[in-house]
């Protein structure tokens, strides 16, 4: 099977989404093909073989983000990108008060079928603006789904699930990992909501998605070494998320460490480590651990960076804190 | 109205040409490094536009404020941040205007005046309103200067600024940088009718200029920043100029026409200005040599000093989030 980079499993959804349904649209800053088909390339080719169905927009992510809305209303299937996840902020109103409100104030009459593709992550030495992970700001507004995919097969298909389905989807791509290579079958599908268990354990269970996922695999294979066996669980869609895998992981393993690139404070890992305790709390042997980033400005100095970054050390320390309870 | 001392005569084109010169050379010699390796960066060449930022800043005074962007390090030498401090940044060193922490899309440097360089696309005009806003009340007399790019002109925030500065009569000075180009995008695909009419819209003076043509740049500069000063209120300078690079650096600018790049870089403004002084009289080929040894000497001697500094300290992490570190973060 070939293998392929997440940037061109985005150019396959996209493709094959609008090829299949003609209410299918793409907009954003310069993906149409004379401004290259999008900085990553992810959108490379479309325009040329959709015409006006794939268009170049100003900066302006108000309009953007607002257009898919009021497309979306109207019926079609719009993906929205907005280049990286800190110009999310400046759309902030139309996604948070219009796309993720109108169906329920709308009594049901209408929806918002959108999706708004976006990139983050830090690692690059972009700094303070350019490198932050909000999915929790997204998380928290009842009415949004956020997706956050680790690895190609991931990123194709819950993209076309996304685009499909019948609520506003945000869907996040991790820069630092746009060119990694994966293998993604023909008929490989992910539905909204269901985790994967990346690597199974017995001895405790770490919960993620994006990119820290490979981080988690690898320190997984290296306990393994010493016998300690760890499962991992890559959410996939952090809301709605899938609890019912988390909980059963959980449920055997009696141990747990959350783990996910944005900032620990306030993080998706609070809500997961919550309803862990809530459910679980006769079962488990040991306090949830949380794994994530420093709770400060994304620095750009690289040393700075790197320490601000969640890492493997970090992730190893957590569950020998959760191992140490017998 | 027009106004006294708006042309800019020998000593100011002399000042533009050691600014832009500068300039020009601290941009050859960053890519320099970022090509063999020796820096790391996200950088954003304003070659081609030396002239837009060293003529505006021959009309303010030190303690004026200047807000802008990530295509910064023009506006950033000529406005005065020391380069020393400006390299040891982009290096991501302890010496750096900003610890290291904000690194080179994120200058700040206040004691030259440059208040905040942002990342965010429109969001520096807003900023802009508030400095002018403090200036005014306080009765210090200062302008300050907003730069941004012909594709800000098309958020939200540049309309809003532009407004309310006209309203509260702010002495704030609009300065776009027409370089054509929004990241991939040429300014007729993204930008409807001309930048500078949209000044009407909000009942200030728009103002058209060659921003590559230093006496053109300099009365255009003077007369705004005149305005703002005397409370006469903001206007809007749409600059015309181009950036030889393209939009970051790694960016082959394939979307640039090759005829077009090739038109500009025959025209290009620094070397043009160099020969204008000799043609003129204004200096001997001699004196302008010594202008363009003395910017390599400091930049050499900026660029060993960067690479001499120290990373600052993991601690640095935790400092400057809060005013007081908080032991509960
Ligand atoms: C709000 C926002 N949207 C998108 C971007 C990504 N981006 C960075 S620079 C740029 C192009 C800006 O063009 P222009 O305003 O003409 O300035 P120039 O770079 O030409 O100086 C874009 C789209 C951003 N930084 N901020």
């Amino acid at each position: 099977m070939a293998e392929i980079t997440l940037s061109q499993a985005t150019q396959q959804a996209l493709d094959e989404a609008m090829a299949a349904d003609p209410t299918v649209l793409v907009f954003g800053e310069d993906v149409a093909d004379p401004e290259g088909g999008g900085i990553m390339g992810s959108t490379a080719g479309l325009s040329t073989k959709y015409g006006s169905r794939v268009r170049s927009t100003p900066i302006s992510e108000q309009a953007i983000a607002g257009a898919a809305v009021g497309a979306a209303i109207a019926g079609m299937r719009p993906v929205a990108e907005i280049m990286l996840m800190n110009f999310i902020t400046v759309a902030m109103d139309m996604i948070v008060n219009h796309a993720a409100k109108t169906r329920f104030m709308s009594g049901g009459k209408t929806a918002v079928p959108l999706t708004i593709r976006t990139m983050s992550g830090a690692g690059i030495g972009a700094g303070g603006q350019h490198s932050d992970m909000y999915e929790a700001w997204l998380a928290h507004v009842p009415g949004l789904k956020v997706v956050v995919p680790s690895n190609a097969a991931d990123q194709k298909a819950l993209l076309k699930s996304c685009i499909f389905d019948d609520d506003p989807c945000i869907f996040v791509e991790t820069t630092y990992i746009q060119f990694m290579k994966g293998e993604v079958p023909a008929d490989y599908e992910a539905p909204l909501g269901k985790a994967k268990v990346s690597r199974e354990g017995t001895d405790v269970s770490i919960i993620g998605y994006g990119r820290p996922i490979l981080d988690a695999l690898a320190v997984a294979e290296k306990l393994a070494a010493e016998g300690i066996s760890v499962e991992v669980v890559d959410l996939r869609t952090v809301m709605p998320w899938d609890q019912e895998t988390v909980f059963k992981s959980v449920a055997k393993t009696k141990r747990a460490v959350t783990l996910h690139e944005a900032v620990v404070q306030f993080g998706v890992g609070a809500e997961i480590s919550s309803r862990i305790h809530e459910e679980l709390f006769d079962t488990l042997k040991a306090p949830v651990q949380r794994v994530g980033s420093m709770n400060t400005i994304v620095p750009y100095s690289a040393p700075l960076e790197q320490n601000f970054m969640w890492s493997q050390d970090k992730i190893e320390a957590a569950i020998r804190r959760t191992l140490e309870r017998k | 109205m027009t106004r006294p001392n708006a042309a800019a005569g020998p000593e100011e084109l002399i000042k533009i040409y050691r600014t832009s010169t500068l300039i020009k050379q601290t941009d050859e010699s960053i890519r320099g490094l970022l090509r063999r390796g020796r820096l790391q960066a996200n950088y954003y060449s304003p070659r081609g536009q030396e002239i837009v930022a060293a003529a505006m800043a021959a009309t303010l005074q030190p303690d004026d404020y200047v807000v802008t962007i990530y295509r910064g390090l023009h506006d950033h030498l000529a406005k005065g941040v020391p380069l020393k401090a400006l390299m040891a940044e982009y290096f991501g060193k302890v010496d750096g205007s900003c610890k290291g922490k904000g690194g080179c899309m994120h200058i700040t440097h206040p004691e030259a005046g440059v208040m905040v360089t942002t990342g965010i696309v429109g969001s520096g005009m807003p900023i802009a309103n508030g400095l002018a806003l403090a200036s005014q009340e306080r009765k210090d007399g200062r302008v300050t200067v907003t730069n941004f790019g012909d594709g800000a002109t098309n958020i939200g925030s540049f309309h809003e600024s532009m407004n309310l500065a006209s309203l509260w009569k702010l002495p704030v000075v609009f300065l776009c940088q027409n370089n054509l180009f929004a990241e991939h995008t040429a300014t007729e695909l993204c930008t409807a009718g001309n930048i500078v009419d949209r000044a009407k819209g909000y009942a200030m003076p728009g103002i058209l200029v060659d921003g590559n043509d230093p006496e053109a740049m300099y009365a255009a500069a003077r007369e705004a920043v005149d305005r703002a000063r005397d409370g006469e209120g903001p206007t809007l300078i749409e600059a015309r100029t181009f950036r030889f690079e393209g939009h970051n650096y790694g960016d082959p600018s394939s979307y640039i026409p090759k005829e077009m790049m090739a038109e500009a870089k025959a025209n290009d403004p620094v070397p043009k200005l160099r020969a204008l002084l000799i043609e003129r009289g204004i200096a001997t080929e001699d004196e302008v040599a010594k202008i363009d040894a003395d910017a390599a000497t400091e930049i050499a001697e900026a660029v060993t000093f960067a690479q001499e500094s120290p990373y600052p300290d993991v601690a640095e992490n935790l400092s400057d989030v809060y005013a007081h570190v908080l032991e509960n973060a």
